[in-house]
């Protein structure tokens, strides 16, 4: 109840800023076809399309979570809240369903864009590929919780973007197989989330839903819950 | 009745003692005036109160149970002194939405918004009113839960005279019902209309009880010429 009141409630922040609403769905779309235009439709946009339809929810959701939970902090409604009979769980549960809905949105009139104008062709099922983009929409909306504890200005936050998001982005197997990378880096790869995001996505482009599809999937699951138990760590009804 | 207890309370923020040791005591049923200069340690000691801040030694009891405990959280109001409500949505929409985290119901909410006057402006964008409009916002957000305690933080500030007036009467009308009102103000001329004082000054209680006895106690007229006979006092 509580919870639904929180995720309407920033719903209707989102809907007082339309052009943020064109942004977010626009830009993926935009970039999907910058993406099929540059490689002229052939093998590299087809192995990377679904991939970055999958992932684009994640970046997305992490910068405006992040952002809006900043907010929160910096005028006192948190400080109001807390003082408020809400749990923790219950504040961050509102932004995940919120945002997750959000992503729902975006997945799909991406999806409908690249796979009905677009050519883009994958081997397993679409749905799949949209229920996979609101999960990773999830797990950035929980690492942007967690992230804005650590960002005292929005100048911070969105820094946080190619500090946190970009180095996963590269080390997550789509630039550059995870087989040919140094040792190290391949360790350093084995610990973010967006690798098992990726790789799940990878597997539904291929069709193949083997026993390393279900690990995947419940990493990125898991990584949700953990960033959401950190991040309500961080929230503190008592501040100095 | 003691609605609110504090004894020996002590908060340091970044380094910076805020309140050495302080204690002061809140009767219930009563509007009482928590005056001082800005930095005095007002807002610090409010949120000790709600049990919002991080405190380092001494007791709050608020309504026989310590600050911040979770049972509280239904019976005190807190209204700090930003605005604490969202700029981008409605006047309606930020009422609705601490409603339902309350647990109250809409009526709540359409008399929350009458008490401060803010009928006219139901459906505007909150950051397109105005700073006093804003603040009577943040002040409708704390009423909605109909508390036992009401803890404001600067409430009338920028605020004209007539709007200053209906507030303090509201106020009044609040505590003959029984609510317990602690209000801050740096404005002195707010004082007298309070049934009890507490004067803070560098975070100590220079002097607490109506305005009449420490009118009297310092033999001043106006209660400005009282706070500076305290400090000379002291000094």
């Amino acid at each position: 109840m509580r919870t639904t009141a929180v995720a309407v409630r920033v719903l209707q922040q989102l809907r007082r800023d339309p052009r943020t609403l064109v942004l977010i769905i626009g830009v993926p779309c935009l970039l999907e076809t910058l993406l099929k235009e540059l490689f002229r439709g052939g093998p590299v946009f087809q192995h990377a399309g679904a991939p970055m339809l999958g992932l684009f929810p994640f970046v997305t959701m992490f910068v405006v979570t992040s952002i809006t939970m900043l907010r929160e902090r910096v005028t006192g409604t948190l400080e109001r809240l807390m003082t408020m009979p809400l749990s923790k769980l219950e504040l961050l549960a509102g932004y995940g369903v919120a945002f997750g809905v959000v992503a729902a949105v975006q997945a799909t009139v991406v999806s409908v864009v690249a796979f009905g104008l677009l050519d883009l062709h994958v081997a397993g099922p679409r749905a799949v590929v949209v229920l996979l983009a609101v999960a990773n929409a999830v797990l950035g909306s929980a690492l942007g919780l967690l992230g804005s504890a650590f960002a005292q200005t929005e100048f911070q936050a969105v820094q946080f973007m190619p500090a946190l998001v970009l180095p996963q982005f590269l080390l997550s197997g789509l630039f550059v197989a995870r087989d040919s990378m140094p040792t190290w880096l391949r360790w350093v790869s084995d610990a973010m989330p967006l690798t098992y995001a990726y790789d799940a996505l990878a597997h539904t482009a291929a069709d193949v839903f083997d026993a390393r599809f279900t690990a995947d999937v419940a990493v990125v699951c898991g990584c949700i819950l953990l960033a959401l138990a950190l991040g309500a760590a961080t929230l503190r009804r008592r501040t100095p | 009745m003691t609605a609110i207890r504090v004894e020996a309370l002590r908060v340091v923020r970044g380094g910076t003692v805020v309140l050495p040791e302080l204690s002061c005591d809140v009767a219930t049923g009563r509007v009482t005036g928590l005056l001082g200069p800005s930095g005095s340690g007002k807002s610090t000691l409010l949120r000790s109160i709600v049990g919002v801040q991080h405190v380092t030694a001494g007791a709050v009891t608020v309504l026989g149970e310590p600050a911040g405990s979770k049972d509280l959280r239904s019976r005190v109001g807190y209204m700090t002194q930003a605005p604490s409500v969202y700029r981008d949505l409605t006047v309606r929409e930020n009422l609705r939405f601490f409603a339902r985290i309350l647990g109250r119901e809409s009526e709540a909410v359409t008399r929350a918004i009458a008490d401060v006057s803010l009928e006219s402006h139901t459906d505007h964008v909150v950051s397109r009113l105005s700073g006093g409009e804003q603040a009577r916002v943040s002040l409708a957000a704390a009423l909605l839960g109909s508390p036992e305690l009401l803890v404001l933080d600067e409430p009338t500030v920028g605020l004209d005279p007539v709007l200053r007036r209906d507030l303090w009467s509201l106020f009044h009308d609040l505590a003959e019902r029984g609510v317990t009102l602690l209000v801050s103000s740096h404005v002195m001329d707010e004082a007298d209309r309070c049934d009890a004082l507490i004067l803070l000054r560098e975070g100590r209680v220079l002097a607490d009880g109506t305005p009449a006895e420490l009118r009297t106690r310092t033999g001043a007229t106006s209660l400005d010429d009282a706070f500076l006979a305290l400090i000379e006092a002291e000094a």
